[in-house]
């Protein structure tokens, strides 16, 4: 893969409230500004979709670095529920970081959270390490495929919104839901291995589950 | 065009579809093979279990959003850096053929066996077995006549099944392409084909039916079934 560096340069808002203003800059200056003022904090979603952006467009490996500082310490803690092998453990994650890297021209903004696509792809290369087979998956390439209309205009802004009302909803969920959900999405645990983890019937895993369903969707479809 | 033309080439309104608890594993990857190709291939018919799906995948990147940060996130840089050069072996771009009657991932699956392969289950119904390395379900086309029942059966377990070609009922719904009927150990019933066109569905067990005929029953055994 060659390093691009003559294609245009696209523009991107990156709002910093710790900083009280918004920048309105290029990618590549934006990504650097960023390493600048505080190469530590914890990246915004926004900026992360900027640095996205930089390595789809330009295999900017500046701001991958960040995007790999960011989110490799959290995928090291999702793969190291494979079991006890840290050093396996830490080998998936890089996997999954490379991944990220070589498809980044697949993440679409206008479809979800860049830390939802990475939780993805980290998801089936544990699949793949756990080896329970392939992971059957779709295919929007294959002409029986049945695609989405096009996404309207602002969508990534309402991308976005949505984010921030999971964040609400999520919030909103008693600590037993909250738990079991992250039993299934973090700890990679099937309903009855969750019944078996907290000594609650099955049927209370999937209430537990389904009610979360439930409040989750009527916060998220209120907006 | 004939009818099966039209209905597996025409745009899918799928109106039954995929239900929480099976979206929600499959999006936490904790959903085994052969139930993932069911939820797999209705998915690719379905923009609204899609739409779905990605939600309930938000909940994952919300927890990596939450996870609590430790350690040296430097580490490990230097080696990843000396691969970002290199051109993976899978990512080159696999070509996809066109099948009207599966959509993947269902296709590849099929194709991996040898092709449609269908084996006789008397009274004119036919299925073929879906190869898969999991153990913990059963994966199978099933053919059924225009206007012929389904062999009768109760559930020992879950069954998925989704409508590929022609449609079939019960006294409650009718299913047509794209369609996902599901069904637990609660439900005896017996659909039909709906007349004019062969029904041809994917089938998901997670234990052997069991067939309330006694002659059947006997045969499961041997017809794999």
């Amino acid at each position: 893969m060659a390093m691009k560096t003559s294609s245009p340069v696209p523009s991107v808002s990156v709002e910093r409230p710790d900083v009280g203003t918004v920048v309105n800059l290029p990618t590549v200056v934006a990504v650097k500004s960023l390493v600048w003022v505080d190469g530590q904090k914890a990246l915004e979603p926004m900026e992360i979709n900027a640095l996205m952006a930089a390595v789809a467009e330009h295999q900017d490996v500046d701001a991958y670095q960040l995007l790999y500082r960011h989110f490799v310490p959290k995928v090291r803690a999702y793969m190291s529920k494979i079991g006890s092998d840290r050093a396996f453990a830490d080998e998936m994650a890089q996997e999954a970081l490379l991944t990220v890297w070589r498809k980044a021209r697949l993440f679409d903004p206008g479809r979800g959270q860049a830390s939802t696509w990475i939780y993805t792809i980290a998801r089936n290369v544990r699949i793949d390490a756990l080896r329970r087979g392939p992971r059957p998956t779709f295919d929007p390439n294959d002409p029986a495929f049945i695609p989405e209309d096009e996404p309207a205009a602002d969508v990534v802004l309402e991308r976005q919104q949505d984010a921030d009302r999971l964040r609400v909803a999520m919030a909103s969920l008693k600590p037993d839901e909250i738990k079991t959900l992250r039993l299934s999405f973090f700890e990679d645990m099937a309903h009855p291995a969750i019944a078996a983890a907290l000594g609650i019937p099955i049927g209370t895993v999937k209430s537990r589950i389904r009610n979360a369903c439930l409040k989750l969707r009527a916060i998220l479809k209120d907006a | 065009m004939s009818q099966a033309a039209r209905n597996t080439q025409g745009r899918v309104t799928v109106l039954h579809h995929l239900n929480d608890e099976l979206l929600m594993s499959y999006a936490a990857g904790t959903l085994s093979e052969g139930w993932s190709i069911g939820v797999a291939t209705h998915l690719s018919f379905c923009t609204g279990c899609r739409q779905r799906l990605s939600e309930f995948e938000s909940i994952g990147g919300h927890f990596l959003d939450c996870e609590e940060v430790e350690g040296d996130e430097t580490a490990g840089w230097e080696e990843i850096q000396k691969r970002l050069n290199v051109p993976s072996s899978n990512v080159t771009a696999i070509a996809v053929r066109s099948d009207p009657l599966m959509p993947q991932p269902l296709f590849s699956y099929v194709k991996a066996a040898g092709g449609l392969r269908w084996r006789s289950l008397g009274s004119g119904a036919s299925q073929m077995k879906v190869p898969t390395t999991d153990s913990s379900t059963v994966v199978r086309l099933l053919k059924i006549p225009a206007g012929k029942p389904v062999p009768e059966h109760g559930h020992s377990g879950r069954e998925l099944t989704l409508v590929l070609a022609g449609s079939f009922g019960d006294s409650v719904s009718v299913f047509n392409r794209g369609d996902v009927e599901l069904a637990d150990d609660d439900l005896t019933h017996q659909p039909k084909a709906t007349p004019g066109e062969d029904c041809i569905c994917l089938a998901i067990t997670d234990a052997p039916l069991r067939f309330t005929s006694r002659i059947v029953r006997f045969l499961q055994p041997f017809l794999g079934i």
